[in-house]
């Protein structure tokens, strides 16, 4: 199997990272609450990243831009369930489970709406997924009035969004957690295989009689489900839920996504990858605002480093580089 | 050919095909040759019901403030069509507008005060062909799907803009653009003794849309374009230059986009620089509303100022006929996927 390039860059980078920011910072960035801080910020949108790897995989174009909006549809719709169902002071458990639950659900139907508008109507994912951002957004204002919906800080979403096991906040725990198991399924089920072979090469797996309609709905509906998690992370950590929460979020998932070597054609891409992606990510905002630079340089920071990694991807450069080192795992042809 | 132009020639594949004689396949056809008939027959629907409900909507005032309100999203929305019907798809451009307005106002306040309008609008059309050419270039260089590529050159225009040029809102713009913004075409007053007035920079939108028409219809590049989005491995093997198309797509673009952006701050009588923020979508909306698909190829620029009013038309009028205004993306959002589920299906007629 060919080394994963990607994947080291990943790991020298963030390793890279948090080197420069120790020295930046007088080993300030490197204090145990610094990098709480910044884990309890990946969850979030790692999950919308992952979302977004996942349609990229199923190829022909596929991309998901509800994410996060499908998250704060979800997290809108199951608050107000929860909150009309249970006191939060008074049935705290409760209160959590029936929100997550309903925001899981929301999101879950969601991606499968999605899916079936992608798969059974043969709609192109861009147009359909833009679609679908303005109606979940628009159904999230409607719900909500355009007003923020507080869900509060009732103790088991408290912790879910803030809490710590082992010096590691619980939601960073949980992401890893479906990392792990998203990247089991794809590389050991056969609906893994199948849908890296339907990116790869999309009538190839019709004629060898994959169920397309069932893959594609299958993976936007794992996307949405991403998001709904997504939405009761963003509620666990914000106390409030608003319909335009992280504007910024889609291009991040993407910009992660493409730094994660994910090919937008189909057909190839690493869970694990997209996870450092999100850290590096991280470690890299967290460190221009340590630096003192304003959100806008920020901004363009991410701009520019889509535009690189694309062109990174674009001319293969990583092994391009590794073929020049020295390595003795390449065969010598000449003695 | 495979070049796909359902303006020029209507009913000229799919009437043969289907049973000639019978009403509802020859309906269907003129509908899979005209799919903006369908968001004009919604315009005209959505209209007439609104004036039934509430007459205020036909009052001279309402109707110019329609009018003033679609020039900037249909600006933008006949550089998107470009753009689409060459195969590609542009979010950048409300950055590029932007940059354009608050760069060039920065300019003038700060430089040549007494620079002439005309001056002023070739220069932001100049400064949105130049980053839409740069668009262009890195769609076409890096290969990558270039709604990715325009999302990181929204962010990279708009960041220089906020980054190095300034975040502070221009309240007062030199006086030839705020004159330039209130020199008025026509003149009305209505019966309360309010005097509105049609602006004179209202007349760029019609000729935007015969310049596009031009270009698309009756130049060899309009050619070009339509057969790139169409097929583009079939385009490049007969000898279309893919990056000249692209490059061109994206720079007219981006200058349409520079002049709704010297229209903006001259109607505002104000630079802000983070205008345009979110309109990516509602104009995309627009053009496909209008009829292009967002593969590329097709789309008339008649079927895209249908798309604009539609649009602006829904955004202006739920408010007046009691709906509250929160339900406008649900509306926009739904009128997004009943559209592309009517193309689709117009599609599979058409394959079969």
């Amino acid at each position: 199997m060919r080394r994963d390039a990607n994947l080291l860059v990943l790991c020298v980078l963030s390793v890279v990272l948090l080197a420069l920011g120790g020295l930046v910072s007088d080993g300030a960035f490197l204090s145990p609450f610094n990098l709480q801080s910044m884990a309890t910020q990946v969850p979030e949108i790692g999950l919308l990243a992952i979302g977004v790897m996942l349609a990229m995989c199923a190829g022909n174009g596929g991309i998901d831009l509800s994410g996060i909006a499908n998250a704060n549809m979800s997290g809108v719709a199951a608050g107000i369930v929860a909150i009309s169902l249970f006191d939060a002071t008074e049935a705290p458990a409760l209160f959590t489970l029936t929100f997550a639950l309903g925001c899981m659900i929301v999101g879950l139907l969601a991606g499968i709406l999605n899916g079936i508008i992608i798969s059974r109507f043969n709609i192109t994912p861009i147009l359909a997924t833009l679609g679908t951002q303005m109606l979940f957004t628009g159904v999230a204002v409607v719900l909500s009035d355009g007003r923020s919906l507080t869900i509060g800080a009732p103790d088991p979403l408290y912790a879910l969004g803030n809490g710590v096991v082992f010096g590691l906040p619980i939601s960073f725990l949980i992401f890893v957690a479906i990392g792990i198991a998203l990247a089991a399924v794809l590389r050991l089920t056969p609906y893994g295989m199948r849908l890296m072979l339907t990116g790869a090469n999309p009538k190839a797996a019709v004629y060898s009689g994959f169920r397309g309609v069932r893959i594609i709905t299958t993976t936007y509906a794992i996307s949405g489900l991403l998001a709904g998690i997504a939405g009761i992370i963003i509620a666990a950590r914000n106390v409030n839920v608003k319909w335009d929460y992280g504007t910024s979020y889609l291009l991040v998932a993407i910009l992660i996504a493409v730094m994660a070597g994910v090919r937008p054609q189909g057909g190839h891409g690493r869970v694990v990858n997209v996870i450092l992606a999100a850290v590096v990510l991280q470690l890299l905002s967290s460190l221009l605002n340590f630096i003192g630079l304003s959100n806008f340089v920020r901004d363009l920071a991410w701009g520019i480093l889509l535009l690189c990694f694309l062109a990174v991807a674009r001319f293969d450069l990583i092994n391009q580089i590794a073929a020049f080192a020295p390595s003795r795992r390449l065969p010598r042809a000449a003695e | 050919m495979t070049v796909v132009q359902h303006m020029n020639d209507p009913l000229s594949d799919s009437s043969g095909k289907t049973a000639p004689g019978r009403r509802a396949p020859r309906l269907f056809s003129f509908l899979q040759a005209h799919p903006e008939a369908v968001s004009l027959l919604l315009l005209v629907l959505i209209c007439a019901s609104v004036a039934a409900i509430n007459p205020a909507f036909l009052q001279p005032s309402s109707l110019i403030d329609m009018g003033r309100a679609s020039v900037v999203t249909g600006l933008f929305a006949l550089g998107v069509f470009t753009v689409l019907a060459s195969g590609g798809i542009d979010v950048s451009f409300p950055a590029v507008g932007a940059v354009a307005m608050y760069g060039i106002s920065t300019l003038v306040l700060n430089v040549f005060p007494d620079m002439p309008m005309a001056l002023i609008i070739l220069l932001c059309v100049g400064v949105g062909v130049l980053l839409g050419a740069v668009n262009g270039v890195l769609v076409h260089e890096l290969r990558a799907p270039a709604l990715i590529v325009t999302i990181g050159t929204l962010y990279v225009f708009r960041g220089v803009l906020l980054v190095f040029v300034g975040t502070v809102w221009l309240m007062e713009l030199p006086p030839q653009m705020v004159a330039f913004g209130q020199w008025s075409l026509i003149d009305i007053t209505t019966s309360s003794g309010v005097t509105v007035s049609l602006p004179v920079y209202f007349l760029s939108l019609p000729l935007a849309g015969v310049l596009t028409w031009f270009v698309l219809n009756r130049t060899l590049m309009g050619r070009a374009i339509f057969a790139v989005g169409g097929k583009a491995d079939v385009a490049d093997r007969l000898g279309y230059n893919l990056r000249a198309v692209h490059v061109f797509a994206f720079a007219f673009a981006g200058g349409l986009a520079g002049m709704a952006g010297a229209i903006q701050a001259s109607a505002n009588r104000m630079a802000n620089p983070f205008d345009f923020a979110g309109t990516e979508i509602i104009v995309i909306a627009a053009v496909i509303l209008g009829g292009a698909r967002i593969t590329g190829g097709t789309g008339s620029v008649l079927g895209t100022v249908i798309g604009v009013l539609l649009v602006t038309v829904v955004n202006n009028v739920l408010v007046l006929v009691g709906i509250p205004s929160t339900w406008q993306r649900v509306v926009v959002g739904a009128f997004i996927l009943l559209a592309a589920a009517f193309f689709v299906l117009r599609d599979r007629k058409t394959n079969i």
